[in-house]
C-alpha cells in the first residue's frame, strides 16, 4: 500500500474504504469488540483474522510511528479511518493498556532498544500489558509506594505487592513502579518492565461487590528484573508515571467516564413501564419523575460539555478548563442514573441471578455495584476536587500550624 | 467558552471593556442608591444603544446588525458580570424578536429601527399571576369594530415602567389554560387606558404591573395570527429565556470569582481560608457546575441561531441548569464571605437578590424541568 505522507485526505478515505471492504470479515459487522470483555475468551477465527490484518497494517494504532509498526497516519487521516470503520461496522481489534497508556509513554521515554522490542507487539495486539502501580498502602498517595527494587549489578531484585492490577491474570507483561531509593519520596521511584512469567510473580484475582474480578493482587517475591528493563533514568520514574496517567486520562475522556448505568433503555421509558403514567402521560410518581428529569438534564449538559471541550481543544484555544471537570461530573451523573434505575425497577431491581429476573434487571444491579468504583479509580472524586481547587483555581496548600 | 467567529470575539471583547471601564458593580450600587424609578441609568443605556447593542438580533434592513442570538448572549453575559441594569434583554431581545419573528412589514418598519437605536424600549407583557404561566392568559381582547378592546392586568412586566411599547398576550377565545385562543398585540405604552404601577423589587431592577382598562387598538395591532399566537409567544419566550440564562451565566461567574478571590486573601487561624479543604471542594463544585451550565447556555443560543427543532428543550435545559447553578453560587457567596457578606456594603447581597429574580423570570427551574420532560414525552 502506498505511503500517504501528506497526500489528499479524500484519496486516503477512498483507499481506507477499499482496504476495509477487502479485509474486514463481514461476519463481525456491528459486533462488539471481544477485547472489551472482561473474561478472556478464545477469539473466533474471524476475530483472530481481523486482529492479524489490522495488526500488520498498523491501523489499530493509526498515528503511531511506522518504524515501530504503527500506521504513521496524521490525526486527520486517523479521524477519516475512524469514520470509515464506523461506516462499515468495524471495531478496532487492537487495544488494552499497551495502546491506551503504556505504548505512548514508551514512545516518549523509552530507549531505542526498548521501543524496538515492545512497540511492534503492541501494534499487532499480540502482547497484553498490566499496570503495577497501586499498593495496599499506596492508593491516592501513589508516591508512597514501597515495592522495593534492589540493585544486584546486572538486575534488580524486586519484592513487594501491587493491587488493583487490571487484567493481570491475562497479561503477558507488566509496567511497574518500584522504589529504588528509600531516602526520597518522589525522587526514589523507578519505572521498570517485567515479563509476567518471571519466577516470583503471583497473581490473585480480587472478587468485587459486583461479583466479577477484573482486578488482581500481584505478589512479587525475589523477582529478577534485567537492568535493560529500566525505562528512563534511575529514580526518574515518577515523571514518567505522571505522563502515563495523563495518557490514561486523555484516552478515557474520549470514551466518557464508563462504568455502571450508562446506555441501555432510557430511564424515563423504564419508569413508564415499571411505575406507570398518570392521566396526562407523565411518570406516575412525581417525586421520582423530578429526579429523573434532573438526571437527564445533568447527562445532557455533560454530553454538551464533552463536545464543547473537544471543539475548544481543536480550535486555537487549546484544551480548556472544561476537561478537568469531566471525570467528576460524568461519574456522579452515571452513578445517580444507576441508583435511579434500581429505584425504578423496585423489587425487580434487587436480583443477583436466576430466571425470576430479566437480563436487563440483573445487569442493572451489577452495573450499579461496579459503578461505585468509578468515583474511586483513576483519581478519586476527592483527589479530582483537590486537583481542580489547587491547579485550576489556584487555592493554596494548608501551611503548618504554629 | 464556545468557539467564536471573529465578529463574535470582537463583540464580546468590546462588551468586556465597556463593562470594566464604564459599568463596574459600583455603577449598579449607584443606580440603586439613586432610587431612579426606571431601574437603570439612562446614560448607560444610551451608550449601549450607540454601540449598536440594541440592534444585534435585528436585520440590517431595519437598522440592526443581525449578529444573532449567541452574539446577544455574549453581551448579556458581560453585563451580567457586574449586574449592569438596562432594558437590553426586554427590548433588544424580547420585544425585538417578537417583531422580527411575527411582525408585518409595517409593524417591523414602525418599531424595529427605533428599538435598534434605543429610542424605543419594548417589553414583554405576558404573566398575570405569581408564577410564570404563559398559557394562563385571562386579559381579554374583545372584538370591537375593526379592532379590539383590551381589559386586564399583566404582572411582573420587566422594564414595564420604562417601556414605550408592549408586546401583550391576550385572550381572544377559550379559557385561561388553553393554548388556543391567545393572540399577541403590539401596543404603544401611551395608549389611553394603560396605567403602570412600579414594583420595587429586591433586585432593584425595573418592573411594573400594567393594567389595561378598555384599551382600544386597531386590527393592525395584531402580531401574527388571531387565536394562534401561542406558538409565536413560545418562540419569543425561548429567546428571552436563553438571553436571561446568558446574563445569569455572567453574574454567577463573577460571583464565583469574587468569592474565590476572598478565599485566597482572607486569613484566619494563621492561614488563608482557601487552604481549608472543605472550602476547596465547595469551590471545585461551583467551578464544575459553571462549566456544565455554560455548555447548556451556549448550546441553546447556538440552536436558536441555527433554528433547530430542539430549541425548546435546549432552552429549558439551559434555564434550569443555570438557575440551579446561580442559586447555589449566590448562597455560597454570602456564606463564604462570612459576616461581611451579610452587609449591604458588600455586593454579595446584590448577587443573591438578582439570582432569585432571574430564576423566577420566564419560568423557574421547576417550570423548566417539567417542560423538558413534557417535550421528551414523560
Amino acid at each position: 500500500m502506498a505511503d500517504f505522507g501528506g497526500s489528499d485526505l479524500e484519496n486516503f478515505r477512498k483507499e481506507a474504504r477499499e482496504w476495509l471492504e477487502a479485509n474486514f470479515p463481514p461476519s463481525l459487522k456491528g459486533g462488539p469488540n471481544p477485547a472489551m470483555r472482561e473474561e478472556r475468551v478464545e477469539p473466533t477465527p474471524d476475530q483472530e483474522l481481523w486482529r492479524k490484518r489490522m495488526g500488520e497494517k498498523g491501523w489499530g494504532v493509526p498515528t503511531w510511528p511506522k518504524q515501530y509498526g504503527g500506521g504513521g497516519l496524521t490525526p486527520a487521516e486517523a479521524r477519516v479511518l475512524q469514520q470509515e470503520m464506523g461506516r462499515i461496522g468495524a471495531y478496532n481489534p487492537i487495544g488494552g493498556m499497551g495502546v491506551m497508556m503504556f505504548g505512548p509513554t514508551l514512545l516518549e521515554y523509552g530507549n531505542e532498544e526498548q521501543k524496538q522490542r515492545h512497540i511492534p507487539s503492541i501494534c499487532r495486539g499480540e502482547i497484553a500489558w498490566c499496570q503495577g502501580f497501586s499498593e495496599p498502602g499506596a492508593g491516592s498517595d501513589l508516591a508512597s509506594l514501597q515495592t522495593r527494587a534492589e540493585d544486584k549489578g546486572d538486575h534488580f531484585l524486586v519484592n513487594g505487592q501491587k493491587i488493583w492490577t487490571s487484567g493481570a491474570q491475562y497479561a503477558d507483561w507488566c509496567f511497574c513502579l518500584v522504589r529504588t531509593d528509600t531516602t526520597k519520596k518522589h525522587e526514589g521511584i523507578s519505572f521498570v518492565l517485567f515479563d509476567m512469567k518471571t519466577p516470583g510473580v503471583e497473581v490473585r484475582p480480587i472478587k468485587l461487590i459486583a461479583g466479577n474480578s477484573p482486578f488482581c493482587e500481584t505478589f512479587l517475591t525475589d523477582v529478577k528484573v534485567p537492568k535493560e528493563n529500566l525505562v528512563g533514568p534511575l529514580n526518574g520514574g515518577w515523571t514518567i508515571a505522571k505522563r502515563l496517567l495523563q495518557h490514561e486520562r486523555n484516552s478515557l475522556s474520549g470514551a466518557g467516564p464508563g462504568g455502571g448505568g450508562g446506555g441501555g433503555r432510557s430511564l424515563s421509558k423504564l419508569a413508564k413501564e415499571y411505575v406507570g403514567v398518570d392521566e396526562k402521560g407523565r411518570i406516575a410518581d412525581s417525586d421520582l419523575r423530578t429526579r429523573i428529569i434532573m438526571n437527564d438534564m445533568d447527562l445532557r449538559a455533560f454530553q454538551q460539555t464533552a463536545l464543547r471541550a473537544m471543539l475548544e481543544s481543536k480550535s486555537n484555544q487549546g484544551p480548556t478548563a472544561a476537561t478537568s471537570i469531566m471525570k467528576n461530573a460524568g461519574t456522579k451523573t452515571l452513578q445517580d442514573r444507576a441508583e435511579l434505575t434500581l429505584e425504578v425497577m423496585g423489587h425487580q431491581g434487587l436480583g443477583w441471578e436466576g430466571d425470576a429476573f430479566t437480563a436487563e434487571e440483573l445487569a442493572a444491579v451489577r452495573g450499579w455495584l461496579f459503578g461505585k468504583a468509578t468515583t474511586i479509580y483513576g483519581g478519586s472524586q476527592e483527589v479530582q476536587n483537590n486537583i481542580i481547587s489547587k491547579r485550576i483555581l489556584g487555592l493554596p496548600d494548608l501551611t503548618q500550624h504554629n | 467558552m464556545a468557539v467564536l467567529s471573529e465578529e463574535q470575539s470582537m463583540l464580546r471583547d468590546a462588551a468586556k471593556s465597556w463593562v470594566q471601564e464604564k459599568s463596574p458593580v459600583t455603577a449598579f450600587r449607584k443606580m440603586r442608591d439613586s432610587g431612579v424609578e426606571l431601574g437603570y441609568d439612562a446614560n448607560a443605556w444610551n451608550e449601549m444603544a450607540e454601540m449598536g447593542w440594541a440592534g444585534v438580533i435585528i436585520p440590517e434592513d431595519f437598522g440592526g446588525s443581525n449578529f444573532g442570538y449567541l452574539s446577544m448572549g455574549l453581551i448579556l453575559e458581560e453585563l451580567g458580570r457586574t449586574l449592569t441594569a438596562s432594558p437590553l434583554l426586554a427590548s433588544g431581545l424580547g420585544a425585538a424578536s417578537a417583531l422580527v419573528l411575527g411582525g408585518s412589514d409595517e409593524q417591523k418598519s414602525n418599531w424595529l429601527p427605533k428599538i435598534a437605536s434605543g429610542e424605543v424600549v419594548g417589553a414583554l407583557a405576558v404573566d398575570e399571576g405569581a408564577h410564570h404561566a404563559p398559557e394562563k392568559v385571562a386579559l381579554k381582547a374583545e372584538k370591537s369594530g375593526d379592532g379590539y378592546t383590551l381589559n386586564g392586568t399583566k404582572s411582573f412586566v420587566l422594564e414595564g415602567l420604562a417601556a414605550n411599547l408592549y408586546i401583550v398576550s391576550a385572550r381572544t377565545s377559550g379559557n385561561p389554560g388553553d393554548t388556543k385562543g391567545i393572540t399577541l398585540f403590539v401596543v404603544p405604552a401611551d395608549a389611553a387606558g394603560i396605567s403602570k404601577k412600579r414594583l420595587s423589587l429586591a433586585d432593584s431592577r425595573g418592573a411594573a404591573n400594567v393594567t389595561f382598562d378598555n384599551v382600544k387598538v386597531g386590527a393592525d395591532a395584531v402580531l401574527g395570527e388571531v387565536d394562534n399566537g401561542y406558538p409565536l409567544l413560545e418562540k419569543v419566550l425561548d429567546r428571552a429565556r436563553a438571553g436571561l440564562a446568558a446574563e445569569m451565566l455572567g453574574s454567577a461567574n463573577q460571583a464565583f470569582e469574587t468569592t474565590l478571590e476572598y478565599l485566597k486573601t482572607r486569613v484566619q487561624f494563621g492561614q488563608v481560608i482557601g487552604s481549608f479543604q472543605a472550602l476547596q471542594h465547595r469551590a471545585a463544585k461551583m467551578f464544575t457546575d459553571l462549566e456544565l451550565a455554560r455548555s447548556a447556555v451556549e448550546a441553546a443560543l447556538q440552536a436558536i441561531d441555527n433554528d433547530t427543532p430542539d430549541v425548546p428543550e435546549l432552552v429549558s435545559l439551559a434555564k434550569a441548569k443555570m438557575g440551579d447553578t446561580f442559586h447555589l453560587i449566590s448562597n455560597e457567596m454570602v456564606q463564604m464571605h462570612g459576616g461581611i457578606g451579610m452587609t449591604d456594603a458588600h455586593e454579595a447581597g446584590f448577587y443573591l437578590k438578582r439570582a432569585r429574580a432571574a430564576e423566577a423570570a420566564f419560568g423557574n427551574q421547576a417550570y423548566h424541568r417539567d417542560r423538558y420532560a413534557r417535550i421528551q414525552g414523560y
